[in-house]
């Protein structure tokens, strides 16, 4: 803007800027001199942030900064405190077997949100986010009271850890012999109808009744109670691994599904299993002991130890 | 008041703009204490030649403001304002307030850590945040309602920024003495004197910072505790970084930037100017009894052509802002009154009225320059604008009372297990999951009972019960002041078809509260 073209603020003697609203004009009004001192600064800042930190790009990766930082880095050390926090709980754990696991409230409560972490890794794949199996691929259902090796800690623990059917005699085994061409189709359709009247389902038969007791109560109990010990499912419940509908009992008789699980022992530490035994136990269905109440926790977790102790898995 | 360009100017004061060419023409004065030639600020002397150049200045250095010491009505109220206002910032923390045994006996208190604000006889929860919103609308509309009665009153009395400042101000002159003795030491040349005097006054910066700081930490934790953790160098890091970032702010913005922080640096100013109205209180010089402006002397020898201001400048010298009141209403006036003292006290020596400089409404300004009668400034506050802003005020106060008497203090929340969403049992019976958060929001444990409402044959049992004791209610102790979560299995017989059915919880003690939560119970279909 030429000279003589300046206009002139009278009363604060301040230059126009020639921007105008509404009759509003703005004043070339200088800055304070500690606004321009506190932009040096954030420069003198800025400069100083990019020599301390990763900043400047080369050709194959950025400058590194004198303070040695990294994202990996400081990602590392927040892993090594969460897993120091940790610490403690997993060697409490260890110490602890797991059926006095109910006795320490606490403990159980941290082995249990552990637990469910760790199931979502490990376990959801058959057994499913919820813990509710799969009747159509026959993986039980870990809500319900109805267990096929035991639903009380060690129970549970030594199902995590030694597998279901997998190769060694220590380890949970247990078959049905396929009983295809053992049965005529009326035979086949009395005994389809007797079992699924074990609970009540359908009217008893005789002639199904027979065929049970010379064939099936040997593993799955006279009254259809089943058989923990080899995994034989209860006949007598409402809670049907694979199906109640005739065709799926049929289905079972002639060819037998018998489900496996892989032994988590030879794959997590110990103390993860404790947590998994934990969590399952606490879905529903946790057989026996039961977290006590504040008001009776001595006695009752007590009781509730020994009868897990007791029980045979 | 006459301007020999303005035909009008007998007849009112013109606030328009003039336009030429369709850009208004602004090379003239615009702000209404200088809309007449003669009625010029001392930043333009009449007498002067038009100024033609500027010097090109990019950047200025702040002129020092040395306030002169001025005693008045206006001045005695900002003391009193000040000491109200530290007596709550330090004294607040210290109040007690007896919670019994399970929660914290300080009146007020930010529990960050635990999650609650208590507030003498309030307790709230983090759920309750929107009493703290409807706190924080109040504040608002507060704001808005002093600013359209009284201007801005917040600037001059009781922001912070002003208070600290008046103090660091009185500082000043504690250690320096007054107006002229301070800017004779600013002036002089670096003696061990001055050394001396500048290590004092800003020892006594640095104390009043760190007692700022100090002061503000006690509001988050046990203040007689966090003081002997202070010292003792136990308490949180936290506290020390907080305390010394306010130290620092505190003599930064108190103690050096001062009426900069006003003019450059906060909103509220011009948030407020486009709040005011022609109706609004502001402090005022009445440019039409006071110009032209001239000596005592010149004024005996010409009575006729002299106006009631003196130009003693006063009113400049007590100014904290260090404005000239005489040029009209401009960002940098905080409205706190100091020069009506300063004025009233001249104009009493000389025999003059009072209130060449007052508070004033625009309004109120044209009609008595226009030769009416002057209205009582109280008047000015009573308006359809102040009463529509104090309605909504106090709504929202009762509102937030209203809530607070009668807000519960236990809660139920529920949520369903949806994956799986029921579980056959191996009698048949159908078992939903429930998670229950009980809460207890008074400062005792609670007993607490849980009862099932419809679901018929529906019995339930939790985490800490055992099946065999299911029933349809069951009875928990909730500690003070907590939420305890409760895994409830609620089981109902077979063929219970899916229904809504509620949680009801209540309390059977000298304060029975209910409160009850309805969820779905979910059922395999008839045929399966």
């Amino acid at each position: 803007m030429a000279n003589d073209e300046k206009r002139i603020d009278q009363p604060t003697g301040t230059e126009f800027v020639g921007h105008e609203w509404d009759g509003i004009e703005e004043l070339d009004t200088p800055l304070p001199r500690w606004w321009l001192w506190t932009f040096y600064l954030t420069v003198i800042w800025g400069l100083g942030y990019t020599i301390a930190y990763p900043a400047w790009p080369m050709l194959s990766s950025a400058t590194e900064g004198l303070l040695g930082w990294t994202s990996r880095g400081q990602l590392a050390e927040e892993m090594s405190v969460a897993d120091q926090a940790r610490v403690s709980v997993g060697e409490r754990l260890a110490a602890t077997d797991v059926e006095k696991l109910l006795a320490n409230p606490e403990l159980m409560q941290q082995a249990t949100a552990g637990g469910g972490a760790a199931f979502r890794v490990h376990c959801t794949q058959c057994h499913g986010s919820g813990a509710g199996g799969n009747q159509e691929l026959g993986y039980p259902n870990l809500n319900d009271d109805d267990w096929l090796w035991g639903g009380s800690l060690t129970a549970i623990e030594y199902s995590i850890s030694n597998g279901i059917r997998q190769p060694d005699a220590d380890r949970r085994q247990g078959a049905m012999p396929s009983f295809d061409g053992a049965f005529d189709s009326a035979q086949m359709s009395a005994l389809v109808s007797h079992v699924r009247s074990l609970s009540g389902l359908e009217a008893a038969n005789s002639a199904g009744a027979q065929l049970y007791s010379e064939n099936c109560s040997v593993c799955h109990g006279n009254a259809g109670q089943g058989d923990r010990t080899v995994g034989a499912p209860r006949l007598d419940d409402a809670i049907w691994l694979r199906g109640s509908s005739p065709e799926a009992v049929r289905a079972q008789i002639l060819n037998p599904k018998l489900g496996v699980m892989p032994a988590f022992g030879d794959r997590l530490d110990p103390v993860t299993i404790k947590m998994l035994t934990a969590y399952v136990h606490t879905r529903g269905g946790g057989e026996d002991e039961v977290i006590a109440d504040e008001t009776s926790a001595e006695t009752v977790t007590a009781e509730s130890a020994v009868d897990g102790a007791n029980e045979q898995p | 008041m006459s301007n020999p360009d303005d035909p009008e100017g007998k007849s009112g004061r013109d606030w328009s703009v003039v336009v030429e060419d369709g850009v208004a023409k602004t090379n003239e004065p615009v702000s209404s204490a200088v809309a007449s030639p003669e009625a010029a600020t001392r930043r333009h002397e009449p007498h002067e030649p038009p100024r033609q150049n500027v010097p090109e200045k990019l950047y200025e250095a702040r002129k020092a403001v040395h306030n002169k010491r001025i005693d008045g009505p206006f001045r005695r109220f900002k003391w009193l304002v000040m000491l109200v206002t530290l007596a709550i910032y330090y004294g607040t923390p210290w109040i007690r307030w007896d919670r019994g045994p399970y929660a914290p006996d300080q009146a007020v208190l930010v529990d960050l850590a635990n999650r609650r604000f208590y507030m003498f006889g309030i307790e709230i929860w983090p759920h309750e945040f929107y009493f703290v919103a409807g706190l924080l609308i109040m504040a608002g509309i507060g704001l808005f309602l002093v600013t359209s009665a009284v201007g801005r009153a917040w600037c001059g009395y009781s922001c912070p920024q002003t208070v600290w400042t008046d103090v660091f101000q009185h500082v000043d002159r504690f250690v320096d003495g007054d107006r002229n003795a301070r800017m004779r030491l600013d002036a002089a040349p670096w003696t061990w004197g001055k050394v001396a005097k500048r290590g004092l006054k800003w020892s006594i910066y640095l104390f009043i910072g760190f007692w700022t700081g100090g002061a503000w930490i006690m509001y988050f934790a046990d203040a007689p505790t966090l003081v002997h953790d202070f010292w003792r160098g136990e308490a949180a890091p936290v506290a020390y970084i907080t305390v010394a970032i306010l130290t620092l702010t505190t003599v930064v913005l108190g103690g050096f930037m001062r009426e900069q922080v006003c003019i450059y640096m906060c909103p509220w100013p011009r948030i407020q100017t486009a709040m005011m109205d022609e109706k609004s209180l502001l402090v005022t010089y009445k440019d039409w009894r006071g110009e032209p402006r001239g000596s005592i002397k010149k004024a005996k020898k010409n009575p006729e052509s002299y106006g009631d201001c003196i130009d003693c400048t006063e009113c400049v010298q007590v100014c904290p802002t260090g404005i000239d009141i005489r040029e009209g209403p401009q960002i940098g006036c905080i409205t706190c009154g100091l020069c009506i003292d300063a004025c009233d006290r001249v104009m009493a020596q000389i025999d003059r009225p009072r209130g060449l400089i007052d508070y004033a409404t625009l309004e109120d300004c044209d009609r008595e320059a226009a030769g009416g009668e002057a209205k009582p400034a109280w008047k000015a506050l009573l308006r359809p604008r102040t009463l529509v802003y104090l309605g909504v005020w106090s709504a929202v106060g009762l509102a937030l009372l209203f809530a607070l008497g009668t807000r519960s203090h236990l809660d139920l929340t529920i949520a369903q297990d949806r994956n799986p969403p029921f579980m056959l049992m191996s009698d048949g019976s159908v078992r939903n999951s429930y998670t229950l958060r009980l809460r207890n929001m008074s400062s005792t444990p609670r007993e607490m009972s849980v009862t099932l409402e419809e679901l018929d044959g529906g019995v339930f049992w939790t985490d800490g019960i055992r099946r065999d004791a299911a029933a349809r209610s069951q009875t928990f102790t909730v500690p003070a002041d907590q939420t305890r979560s409760v895994r409830a299995y609620v089981v109902a017989p077979r063929g219970t078809a899916q229904q809504e059915f509620a949680f009801v919880l209540s309390t059977e003690d000298e304060r029975p509260e209910t409160d009850r939560g309805t969820i779905r119970f979910s059922a395999p279909e008839e045929d399966r």
